[in-house]
């Protein structure tokens, strides 16, 4: 395994994710998500788990609907003055940030890491000889029905928060 | 049977979409209430076959999911809950039935998932069923408030799912599966020595779970999501969704994957110690009466998790049956709360007074659900919580002392309640208050009964369950 490329990739990812939070316009926020999530899957390759990368990539196809939806409910468009107000409150709010970040990924790097390398490579050993196909259809598919369900229940905020809105 | 649990809502929810779109809007009641019945017979029928044959009920064609005593139970409270649910909002909110009946038969199936499944993995899925159907119920008007609720849900529930998510990884990286069987033999296995992960693992998985149920300290959303959202979602929040989600699962994990030990007993009674005291504190201070039933709800799901916390089975058994009883009892004094806003408009209780007169059947019934929260014998709220507090005492007399206290703050809170809303002069503007329309009656008298039937009959439970050997 090589940690290095792995550190590169998780560090790939929190910027990723911060980005997406923090990004105004909502297709970009979608993009900088889907990047994140393919992040992950690499991640999980490279840690040679390519059933987690499966689960890790269902699971964002199912939630995303979810976020979108609870995100773009909560947006306006604002005027440039108010975006020029909310960008300063903004900055100012997540001042912290990469301190936080860097402090997180140092403490990960120097104390955490070194005790999970080993369960890491053992569960990723566990799991490589392992049938994806007969994972998924055979022995998950409980968790297929719960992911479609999700759907559902995206597709029903998406019909309540808009097409009822556009309606009134 | 375990298939019809996810098989019957799924079916419903497609039929009232694609197959009759149009006259689906004008049955979504009827087959959404035939759903919660048909649950709750089914459920019936599981809980005895359950308690008489001491095994559990394996699934058909999903191999993962199986109903044992503790889920047949917990089945039966969702099918009544989410029965009085869609009745509430057929009285309250008929131009949403629509909607709602979808989403409430989503958050069923999310529900029926999270009861039956036998898998980590599986057990998050369905949580985030269930929290995906409920941000949009509580914000189905697209008001303010409810988005608010919503949104405060929505972020609490997403840390909570980063902390679960975590905790299954770890315990996937040791045990090598997500399988409760698989993964309770593993810790067996370890004889008491638990590596550090498996500590890591208890410590976020309790932490999630909390957040889910709504323990103190991460009781922050309860409030609001309780207080923004609709009558009939309150209902479903308050009397199912979260006890399910949080209080269900943290009995499920804890008694077959982690098992008791006396370090996750001290844990849990410490949390729900924190939660009953501060619960029942919070809401002696409030004016709106659906945020004071919203810390009470706190405050006695903190007597569920202590029951959980003692490892006994008399203790599991009272939690279990202070989960019915409360799902029971805290639904009634919502749908009292949702008859009296209706009427009046209000919700503030120093703004009210002298409605038992106005409204005879929601005075009654609501003296009859707090006289039960406050655990007054002979309702059914008493006996769950004596056997919680006799578990408790067995193992630790300070806390179960602790536990009898907080009872006399549950009877304060709701006795100024009582006073406040009900008795006394009658308040400026609510001379014409009428008695709330016949659904919502029929629902009060409906959960009424249960609680003064059930506590009158307690004895028979009891014997019965001493009989199969579950006590």
């Amino acid at each position: 395994m090589n940690i290095t490329i792995l550190i590169i990739l998780l560090a790939g990812m929190v910027v990723s994710a911060a980005a997406c939070v923090m990004m105004r316009n909502l297709l970009h926020a979608a993009i900088m998500l889907a990047i994140t999530s393919a992040i992950l899957a690499v991640a999980m390759f490279v840690l040679n788990a390519p059933l987690a990368g499966v689960f890790e990539l269902s699971v964002c196809a199912g939630l995303i609907t979810v976020i979108f939806v609870s995100a773009i409910s909560m947006t306006k468009t604002y005027t440039k003055e108010e975006l020029k107000i909310k960008s300063r409150v903004r900055l100012k709010r997540f001042a912290f940030l990469p301190v936080v970040l860097i402090v997180v990924f140092v403490v990960l790097c120097a104390f955490i890491w070194p005790h999970l390398d080993a369960s890491l490579q053992a569960a990723g050993i566990a799991q490589a000889g392992s049938n994806v196909q007969d994972t998924i259809w055979n022995k998950r598919q409980i968790d297929l029905l719960g992911q479609i369900i999700i759907i559902l229940a995206g597709v029903f905020g998406v019909v309540i928060f808009f097409k009822e809105s556009e309606k009134k | 049977m375990p298939l019809y649990y996810l098989a019957i809502p799924l079916i419903a929810v497609i039929a009232l979409n694609l197959a009759f779109k149009e006259m689906g809007k004008k049955i979504s009641f009827w087959v959404t209430a035939a759903v919660a019945l048909l649950q709750m017979g089914l459920s019936v029928a599981a809980v005895i076959l359950c308690a008489q044959t001491g095994s559990a009920l394996k699934g058909q064609f999903f191999t993962s999911i199986s109903i044992d005593f503790l889920s047949a139970v917990v089945l039966l409270t969702i099918g009544l809950i989410a029965f009085v649910s869609i009745v509430m909002a057929r009285v309250m909110d008929r131009e949403n039935i629509f909607n709602f009946a979808n989403l409430l038969l989503l958050c069923m199936l999310g529900m029926n998932g999270i009861t039956m499944v036998t898998d980590l993995f599986s057990l998050y899925v369905f949580i985030e069923v269930t929290s995906a159907a409920s941000f949009i119920l509580i914000a189905i008007h697209r008001d303010k408030a409810e988005l608010e609720g919503s949104f405060k849900y929505y972020m609490l529930s997403a840390i909570a799912t980063v902390l679960m998510l975590t905790a299954i990884a770890f315990i996937f990286m040791l045990a090598g599966d997500t399988g409760f069987g698989a993964v309770r033999k593993y810790i067996d296995g370890l004889g008491g020595a638990f590596p550090f992960q498996i500590v890591i693992a208890f410590m976020l998985f309790t932490a999630g779970l909390s957040i889910k149920a709504g323990l103190v300290p991460f009781h922050g959303w309860v409030p609001d999501a309780y207080s923004a959202s609709s009558s009939p979602v309150s209902v479903l929040l308050a009397g199912i969704v979260t006890k399910v989600s949080g209080v269900y699962t943290l009995m499920r994990v804890y008694r077959d994957v982690f098992g008791s030990s006396p370090a996750v007993g001290h844990v849990l009674m410490i949390l729900g110690l924190l939660s009953i005291f501060i619960g029942a504190l919070a809401a002696i201070g409030q004016k709106d009466f659906k945020r004071m039933l919203a810390y009470s709800s706190i405050s006695q799901i903190g007597y569920i998790i202590i029951g959980i916390a003692t490892g006994s089975p008399l203790g599991f058994i009272g939690a279990l049956l202070h989960f019915f009883n409360h799902a029971d009892f805290k639904s009634l004094l919502f749908v009292d709360s949702a008859a009296i806003e209706m009427q009046t408009g209000k919700r503030d209780m120093n703004e009210m007074g002298g409605l038992a007169s106005k409204m005879p059947s929601t005075g009654a019934s609501s003296i009859l659900a707090f006289l039960s929260t406050a655990g007054i014998p002979p309702l059914s709220g008493f006996w769950s919580k004596f056997m919680i507090i006799l578990a408790v005492w067995a193992v630790s007399k300070a806390a179960a002392s602790l536990a009898l206290l907080a009872s006399l703050i549950t009877l304060a809170y709701f006795l100024v309640m009582q006073r406040k809303v009900f008795f006394g002069k009658t308040a400026e503007g609510m001379q014409d208050v009428k008695e709330a329309p016949r659904g919502i009656v029929a629902v009060e008298w409906l959960l009424s009964a249960i609680t003064v039937i059930l506590g009158v009959l307690f004895p028979l439970v009891l014997i019965y369950l001493k009989g199969i050997g579950l006590i």
